[in-house]
């Protein structure tokens, strides 16, 4: 350790490693303790079990569509922000953190009563024979909308930093909008753009409050794993829950290092740009 | 001091950028505006519109819910203890990491951030395991008779783990780029540690450690996952504010769960206001206020 003029070194790293320890670590710690005291016999048979697969599979799927939304949505809006000047951007720009901002359940609250039978949605949908809520397609709506922000705040930045110039080569090499749009300034944005994809697919994976108002919360059809790892609690089936959960944290894990890898390459792009 | 991208971009172009085009941008323009329009402006119409339609005074009368009451008390409660607490680490996480060079920094920095990846579900499940009757600590604390599963104690440790990285991350970047100068100025000079932090350090990142408390009491108060397994949802006890929605709306009272539900949504947008203008003071300070890419 380099010798520093600064006091306070023990101290402030005995606040950090006590608060992350005591309030993040031993929770973790004590999950994944009890699920290692589940034989691993019973551990695959909570895994295998036809409700555990189907609900991951709505789980993955739904995230997948919703993130496959926001990826088309958010790089567009991102786009409005970095390159456009227009009357109420200061508006569209904060009415991005409103999922942030915005409690789950006050969103599953709202988006269920909007895409309900008779909602402002739900009632013409229905006409033409669209059912979104309580279908699995009220989920990915629910995971798009508490997750959009990602895909929006890290694309965002770096369409600002685009520089003219490589644009302006293409424009004289005799490159057409398209050509300078997909050749040009899409591979410059794309670390970016995954990254903030990766993210959204996380989050959503992990989305609990907007969704269950939303879902429905039929076994088999419309039953998300977070919600069955809750629904394994209430039961007192706490093997099943520490199980399920800890395969939710290993997908979070899994999903951290993925974005990590992303992003890294994404700082190694920008820093070969800048030269 | 090089000038915002932002600026220069529109003294420089020589050509028509892709995109500026009158047809392109209108096209654009139109296609996020409507989607914007029926995908987050909806849903906040929505909430004040239910709120409101069955008049002022049944707004009113269901906020004075003794349920809705306690459910407000118990969120205000709940802020009041987590996001001190919170600031608290914020700070002493980026001290560390930001005025020292230590082997396991970079590990350090990963665990700060951490809860941002995770489930709050799982969050609320690990507690369990820990505290309730079932957890490691289990039968330690029953014998102790403390109530710490199902009560206030696991509500705040679970708003804990969920807004661990909130003041934290807004700083650590912020003060690595403020370096360690003042600081050694500060100390050299004769100033004591606690007045290095308090007369040098703090003041350089108030706003910094403002906006990260702000979207952290955000939140606090509208964590719903975690905070609904560890509390147990018992009626009129733990029930926080975004419970109390669930609850009402299950019970089929709408009109009190949109009351409820506006509440909060008046939390989120006080919090979107307060976000503005502390970017427009980080701006105009020259701080560069870090834009969250996640919570």
């Amino acid at each position: 350790m380099r010798r520093s003029v600064i006091p306070g070194f023990g101290l402030s790293l005995g606040i950090t490693v006590l608060y992350l320890g005591a309030i993040v670590l031993l929770p973790l710690c004590a999950l994944i303790l009890k699920a290692s005291d589940v034989g691993l016999a019973q551990l695959w048979g909570i895994l295998s079990s036809p409700r555990t697969l189907s609900a991951i599979r709505v789980t993955v799927t739904m995230a997948l569509a919703a993130t496959a939304f926001n990826a088309v949505y958010g790089l567009l809006l991102a786009w409005v922000l970095a390159r456009y000047e227009f009357p109420g951007k200061r508006i569209l720009d904060a009415l991005v953190d409103v999922p942030f901002a915005l409690p789950t359940a006050v969103a599953g609250l709202a988006l269920t009563a909007l895409f309900s039978k008779n909602g402002w949605f739900g009632a013409p949908l229905d006409a033409i024979g669209l059912k979104v809520a309580y279908a699995p397609v009220g989920i990915a709506i629910a995971m798009a909308f508490t997750s959009i922000p990602f895909v929006v705040r890290t694309v965002q930045p770096v369409i600002e930093d685009l520089g003219s110039d490589v644009e302006e080569a293409g424009r004289s090499l005799g490159a057409n909008d398209f050509q300078i749009l997909w050749r040009v300034i899409f591979p410059a944005i794309f670390p970016a753009f995954l990254a903030g994809c990766s993210l959204s697919f996380a989050r959503s994976l992990g989305e609990f409050g907007a969704v269950i108002f939303i879902a429905g919360n039929q076994p088999m059809k419309t039953e998300i794993v977070a919600l069955l790892t809750f629904i394994r609690l209430e039961e007192y089936n706490y093997e099943a829950a520490a199980a399920i959960a800890t395969v939710m944290l290993a997908m979070a894990f899994a999903m951290l290092v993925i974005t990590n890898a992303v992003q890294a390459w994404n700082l190694r792009y920008l820093g070969r740009g800048d030269g | 001091m090089v000038k915002p991208v932002s600026e220069r971009a529109h003294t420089e172009w020589m050509v028509t950028p892709v995109g500026a085009g009158p047809v392109a941008r209108r096209v654009v323009l139109g296609i996020v505006t409507v989607i914007t329009l029926l995908f987050l402006v909806a849903p906040l119409a929505l909430i004040v519109s239910s709120a409101l339609s069955q008049g002022v005074g049944v707004f009113f009368r269901s906020l004075s819910d003794p349920g809705t009451q306690h459910a407000i008390w118990l969120t205000v409660i709940t802020a009041l203890i987590a996001v001190p607490l919170n600031i608290m680490f914020g700070l002493a996480a980026a001290w560390t990491v930001t005025k020292f060079e230590f082997p396991g920094r970079t590990l350090l920095i990963s665990l700060i951030e951490l809860p941002y990846s995770i489930s709050p579900i799982v969050a609320g499940v690990a507690y369990l395991f820990v505290y309730g009757s079932q957890g490691l600590f289990g039968p330690l604390i029953e014998a102790s008779g403390v109530k710490v599963m199902f009560a206030l104690p696991a509500i705040v440790l679970a708003s804990m783990f969920v807004t661990a990285p909130f003041v934290a991350r807004e700083l650590i970047p912020l003060m690595q780029v403020q370096g360690t100068d003042e600081e050694e100025a500060a100390v050299t000079l004769g100033a004591s540690g606690f007045a290095t932090f308090f007369r040098v350090t703090l003041p350089n990142v108030r706003w910094a450690v403002l906006y990260g408390a702000i979207l952290c009491n955000a939140r606090v108060m509208g964590e719903f996952g975690a905070v609904s397994v560890v509390s147990g949802n018992i009626r009129g006890q733990t029930t926080t504010l975004p419970l109390q929605i669930e609850l009402l709306y299950q019970d089929y009272n709408v009109a009190g769960a949109f009351a409820a539900a506006t509440v909060l949504t008046m939390v989120a947008l006080a919090t979107i206001v307060i976000k503005v203008a502390l970017e427009r003071i980080g701006r105009e300070t020259d701080m560069p206020v870090a834009r969250p890419p996640g919570h």
